[in-house]
């Protein structure tokens, strides 16, 4: 195993340690705009796609990048959006603070 | 990892390190409703930061594909998430996030693919790239199917109830064994493309074959179950192209899909393996409307349950899937404003699993303008029945069953429910006589203090809307 291996590894394990203590303060009340936002984080395979999408490695390797360029940037978009929509929708309520 | 980086590249990895801290900063802003939509903003910012980053990536040569791919699928993405194009409804949520995994899985299998396709011809595949392209591509593709069917069950193209048949789980991991074995196959031999188009093949049955047997309670962890694979699988991808940012945020995305399907099966009270392997939900043969010892439900008027409700002090409403199926949640808001200008006090009581994915209620009842500090957790909540005079059950069922706490008999015993039993009384909305979801059997509905009103939810809660205002 290659040191940039471990170092990946360190940086996986790290990461995930992170999400997961910030995740599990994610109260029930938001717990679909979670799914969602992480739905949307997800899309960060687009990183990967733009590279092969714009690569000199054939039209074949281009085609593939794009059609993954296209549905990674749905993911992404798609899910940011329908994650703001929903967030909007929770309100305080108005009539005590008055 | 020795000598120092080009400019280029020190450029892309600083952007990305920039990127990271603000997705984490973005998911951190979820922890309260103010913060969350800002938090979310930091979270784009920390996306646009990344699409930056990539595009003076040094191995991207052409951009036609590049920008192409990029506004079709910001086209498509802004019709799906945009209402005023195509207008989703809350209820059909949690299909659409499932249909949005499936994209990006789309494009995470499509990637490893084109990178094996590469690397392998090229014939410069180590093992452990072989390995990281494995994964990617063995979660990518159980992803894609898994999220489609998940996406034909909740939109009812597919039975919702759960498919089984004889050594049905012996298959399933007969198959994940032998696609694994394929994976340690291929980094051995990581010319025999045979092997990996195999294993593609056995990863996208697999995905098809773990949901089938899931029936629809126990959606809400599939759903985060397939957004953690997801999660790894960009993870995967990070490992294989040697990419950071990838592994990061897949590692959040899992992290918080993991988190969620642990929760969800802590609020049944059933282990990560029984929904997966558990088959629950499996149709049992029950008498409706009557149980074993001859009791039966007690239909009420909506009159007298306008009467009812316009007179208590205290009511907890616990909605369940049904008000979503119904769309009532509209019609609920307008009876429960009625009520407040009546004096009476109103709460909600959200089961963690009620509807098909977590927190499906509150974005309900958010949609339907019901403040969210009118929302109560089951352990903030359970405390006020004993001083609730009507608990108000609309649509439903397994989550306020007692047998979950009383009988060690019934498949959802240990349960936590929400105590609506100890009410002084509870008013049961529900379609018909038929057992729930789960096809078990609910004694609540024939205690003494227990009155039906049966009939679709919204027609029945518009009802006591006009009732409530006669009176």
């Amino acid at each position: 195993m290659s040191l940039t291996t471990v170092l990946q590894l360190y940086v996986f394990v790290l990461a995930g340690f992170v999400g997961y203590q910030v995740i599990s303060r994610v109260p029930p009340l938001l717990h679909t705009p979670l799914m969602s936002a992480a739905n949307a984080l997800t899309g960060i395979s687009l990183v990967g796609s733009l590279v092969a999408a714009g690569s000199n490695h054939g039209t074949l390797s281009n085609v593939l990048g794009f059609i993954a360029v296209i549905c990674a940037t749905v993911n992404v978009v798609g899910g940011f959006l329908i994650t703001d929509r929903m967030l909007k929708m929770f309100k305080r309520d108005d009539r005590k603070s008055k | 990892m020795t000598g120092s980086l080009p400019t280029r590249e020190l450029i892309i990895q600083a952007t990305y390190l920039v990127s990271s801290v603000f997705f984490i900063v973005g998911l951190r802003g979820l922890s309260s409703p103010e913060k969350a939509r800002t938090g979310m903003g930091y979270a784009a910012v920390g996306m646009l930061l990344a699409i930056a980053g990539t595009l003076i990536h040094a191995e991207i040569v052409s951009y036609t594909w590049v920008f192409g791919g990029l506004l079709i699928g910001s086209v498509i993405g802004i019709v799906i998430g945009r209402p005023l194009f195509i207008s989703v409804p809350m209820t059909a949520m949690p299909q659409w996030v499932a249909l949005s995994h499936a994209a990006g899985a789309v494009a995470a299998t499509l990637v490893g693919v084109n990178e094996y396709m590469i690397l392998s011809s090229a014939g410069t595949l180590p093992a452990g790239t072989m390995a990281a392209l494995g994964f990617e591509v063995l979660l990518g593709a159980l992803t894609v199917t898994g999220s489609v069917m998940a996406f034909g069950k909740l939109q009812e193209i597919l039975p919702g109830r759960p498919v089984t048949w004889p050594l049905q789980n012996v298959m399933n991991l007969a198959l994940l064994a032998g696609a694994l074995g394929l994976v340690a196959g291929l980094m051995l031999h990581p010319e025999h493309a045979i092997y990996f188009w195999v294993m593609l093949a056995i990863a996208a049955s697999l995905g098809v074959l773990m949901v089938l047997p899931i029936g629809g309670a126990d959606m809400p962890v599939v759903i985060s179950l397939l957004n953690a694979y997801a999660g790894l699988s960009a993870s995967a991808m990070g490992f294989a192209l040697d990419n950071n940012l990838l592994i990061i945020v897949g590692a959040l995305g899992g992290a918080s899909g993991l988190l969620l399907s642990i929760l969800m099966c802590k609020a049944m009270n059933r282990s990560f393996t029984n929904v997966i392997f558990g088959a629950f939900g499996s149709p049992v043969a029950a008498a409706a409307g009557k149980l074993a010892d001859g009791r039966e439900m007690r239909a009420l008027t909506p009159e007298d349950a306008a009467v009812r409700l316009a007179y208590a002090r205290l009511v907890v409403v616990v909605p369940g899937y049904g008000l979503a199926v119904a769309q009532a949640q509209h019609a609920l808001r307008e009876l429960t404003d009625l009520l407040e200008k009546r004096g009476v006090e109103v709460k909600y009581a959200i089961h963690p699993v009620a509807g098909r994915m977590p927190g499906h209620m509150n974005v309900l009842l958010a949609e339907a303008n019901v403040p969210y500090d009118q929302l109560f957790d089951m352990e903030e909540v359970n405390g006020e029945f004993p001083r609730t005079d009507v608990a108000l059950v609309i649509g439903a069922n397994d989550v306020v069953n007692p047998a979950a706490r009383t009988d060690p008999a019934s498949p959802i015993y240990g349960m936590p429910i929400l105590d609506v039993d100890k009410a002084r009384s509870v008013m049961v909305l529900k379609r018909g006589k038929g057992a729930g979801f789960a096809g078990i059997e609910n004694e609540l509905f024939f205690d003494p203090k227990t009155f039906m009103l049966f009939g679709d939810a919204k027609a029945s809660i518009s009802r006591l809307v006009t009732e409530v205002k006669a009176l």
